[in-house]
């Protein structure tokens, strides 16, 4: 019976999946036509990845961490230098010129975001080491500065020739298509699930949940909390890079403390320790903030201005609804709990019971 | 045979511990009995590495020394901690906790996890409850199951009793007894004096940071002054 019903559930996830698969391949034939969409579906797929690395850190380990930007820029950084065809970089480095070292280093774009990850998580292990004796808010504020620290760095003039400084760089080359860009960043995350779902994720667990205890069982506090920091800044790392193809050009002001809050926004708001609220935030809050555009506009009805539509206006709605979303569900969409196909089931079958008891009380409200 | 010597621990110029020494021989239950702050959870931390002794203090498992190890080592060499108020991973499902209690073995978990379940046939009901939504008992009973996973030689328990509805503590100081008998020696830290003397081989009092009697269990359950400071008798 179980197992009947394990294979059920595996069913539906093929059909979806096939029929994911089935609107990328109807997005990539028409890519010039639905461009706009394609880019905002692939800024979230970005977004996710880097979403789901920091709930690795925060909401299943535990450390509060604010360096994600700094971690994408690495990354970003590292992608776009080795990636940038040589025969262009004369042109991108127009001020400076280009440090001989770099000036010929190239590799295809999958080898550069390996770079990408693991250069991340090396500057990550080193910093972790006095950093992650903090706590809470203290690690936070730390990691807060070091990613200020990587951005000042990046656009300082001493390294135009190899960041080229505040110019930012461009010409990076683009995914070849949709499956390669959704492809990674799905693939990045199945592993951090992999891992969750490991003896590791176990141990992480147990550290977020009560530090003596874990220490009481033989775990070694500090490795875990390293190895932890270190794999979220790989995938974050890779997340950056991929920003870095998705965007083709960056700047040093893309990495600045408001695309944290972003992420941060996206864990919070699709629940902390929940990989599939991450993916889902993602997606509604870079979705949400273009779907909102429609506030920026003036509008007019029967030859009246209706005030506050303005430019500008979609941020007010936007954080609203933010407000509204964290009121109401205050653990996040998804609280700690994963998406499984008996709980959509569930959700479903409670609707009708739920109108039921509505129109029961307003039925109640006119007696 | 875990052996402490002249243990002496400072938090910050004030002296917990001041030179305590007592023996656990192997396959026996000890008990550390004394009120708040006499130092026995602080003995236990020292124990494990979580606090670190004062300069010419002595903790030897079979004469090795332990001081100067990190706990990790010291868990690995077959001493299991329950801390002082359960500390049971609460967002974790009962069966998860058990797991990492085994956390530094690699071998098959299947008959152990068995063992556990049938000693504590609560736990087995609620395997998929989250620890955090289990009552008291049931949480103190998860931190024992969750120690003896690791396999110890060596289980040391501070104030398990803490808490616990009287009919509860009377059932975990018989598993305790049980647990014994399968050839794992017990450190017990306890205010339930009368419960613990009645349960150890052997037993220690404790007053500000020093021994100030030891004897076997039942011996110190008759021992006046006992009587009179733990177990609410009056002297005649």
């Amino acid at each position: 019976m179980k197992k009947k019903a394990i294979s059920k559930n595996k069913l539906y996830s093929l059909i979806a999946l096939l029929f994911v698969i089935g609107i990328l391949g109807m997005l990539q034939a028409n890519s010039a036509q639905y461009s706009y969409q394609i880019s905002i579906l692939e800024r979230s797929a970005i977004y996710a990845v880097v979403a789901v690395s920091m709930n690795l850190l925060t909401g299943f380990t535990g450390l509060f961490s604010l360096g994600q930007a700094g971690f994408m820029a690495i990354g970003a950084y590292t992608v776009a230098i080795l990636t940038i065809p040589a025969d262009t970089r004369a042109s991108v480095y127009y001020v400076d010129g280009i440090a001989p070292a770099i000036a010929n280093l190239q590799c295809p774009f999958w080898l550069a975001l390996i770079l990408a990850g693991l250069f991340s998580a090396a500057i990550a292990a080193i910093i972790g080491i006095p950093v992650l004796r903090l706590k809470s808010d203290y690690l936070a504020i730390a990691t807060l500065g070091f990613s200020e620290i990587i951005r000042a760095v990046i656009s300082a003039p001493q390294l135009n020739k190899i960041t080229n400084g505040s110019y930012g760089l461009k010409n990076i080359p683009a995914f070849p298509n949709l499956f390669v860009a959704f492809g990674l960043c799905g693939l990045c995350i199945l592993l951090m699930v992999l891992l969750i779902n490991s003896s590791y994720g176990r141990a992480f667990k147990a550290l977020r949940e009560d530090e003596v205890a874990a220490q009481a069982m033989g775990l070694n506090l500090f490795r875990y909390k390293e190895l932890a920091f270190v794999i979220s800044s790989f995938f974050t790392g890779v997340g950056g890079g991929l920003l870095a193809i998705y965007m083709r050009s960056i700047d040093s002001k893309t990495f600045s403390i408001n695309l944290t809050y972003d992420i941060l926004l996206i864990v919070v708001l699709g629940g902390i320790g929940s990989v599939t609220g991450s993916v889902i935030g993602a997606f509604l809050v870079t979705a949400g903030r273009e779907w909102l555009r429609f506030f920026d506009n003036p509008l007019t009805i029967g030859g009246i201005d209706i005030p506050l539509f303005r430019s500008g206006f979609r941020m007010v709605i936007f954080s609203i609804l933010l407000m509204a979303v964290v009121l109401f569900y205050r653990r996040g969409i998804m609280g700690s709990n994963e998406f499984s196909w008996e709980g959509l089931g569930r959700l479903i079958r409670s609707i009708p019971n739920k109108l039921k008891r509505k129109s029961k009380t307003q039925k109640g409200d006119n007696a | 045979m875990l052996k402490i010597e002249n243990l002496k621990v400072n938090y910050g110029g004030i002296e917990a511990v001041k030179g305590v020494s007592f023996e656990v021989p192997d396959k026996t239950i000890v008990t550390l009995i004394g009120a708040n702050g006499a130092g026995k959870s602080t003995t236990l931390r020292s124990i494990v590495g979580l606090v670190k002794p004062s300069a010419g203090s002595s903790i030897t498992l079979d004469g090795e020394e332990l001081i100067g190890l990190d706990t990790t080592q010291i868990v690995s060499k077959g001493i299991a901690l329950v801390p002082e108020g359960r500390h049971v991973f609460p967002d974790m499902t009962v069966l998860e906790n058990i797991k990492i209690g085994a956390y530094l073995r690699n071998d098959s978990l299947e008959d152990d996890i068995n063992w556990v379940y049938t000693l504590f046939p609560r736990l087995k009901e609620r395997s998929w409850q989250l620890s955090g939504t289990l009552s008291g008992g049931e949480q103190q009973m998860l931190a024992v199951a969750r120690a003896l996973m690791s396999h110890p030689r060596i289980l040391m328990m501070d104030e398990p009793s803490l808490g616990l509805a009287p009919l509860i503590v009377k059932d975990l100081f018989s598993i305790i007894r049980e647990i014994n008998k399968k050839g794992v020696t017990v450190l017990l830290i306890e205010q339930n004096a009368n419960m613990a003397l009645h349960t150890a081989d052997m037993g220690y009092v404790m007053e500000t940071g020093r021994i100030t009697l030891s004897g076997a269990g039942k011996e110190l359950l008759a021992d006046e002054s006992v009587k009179a400071a733990y177990l609410g008798k009056k002297k005649n």
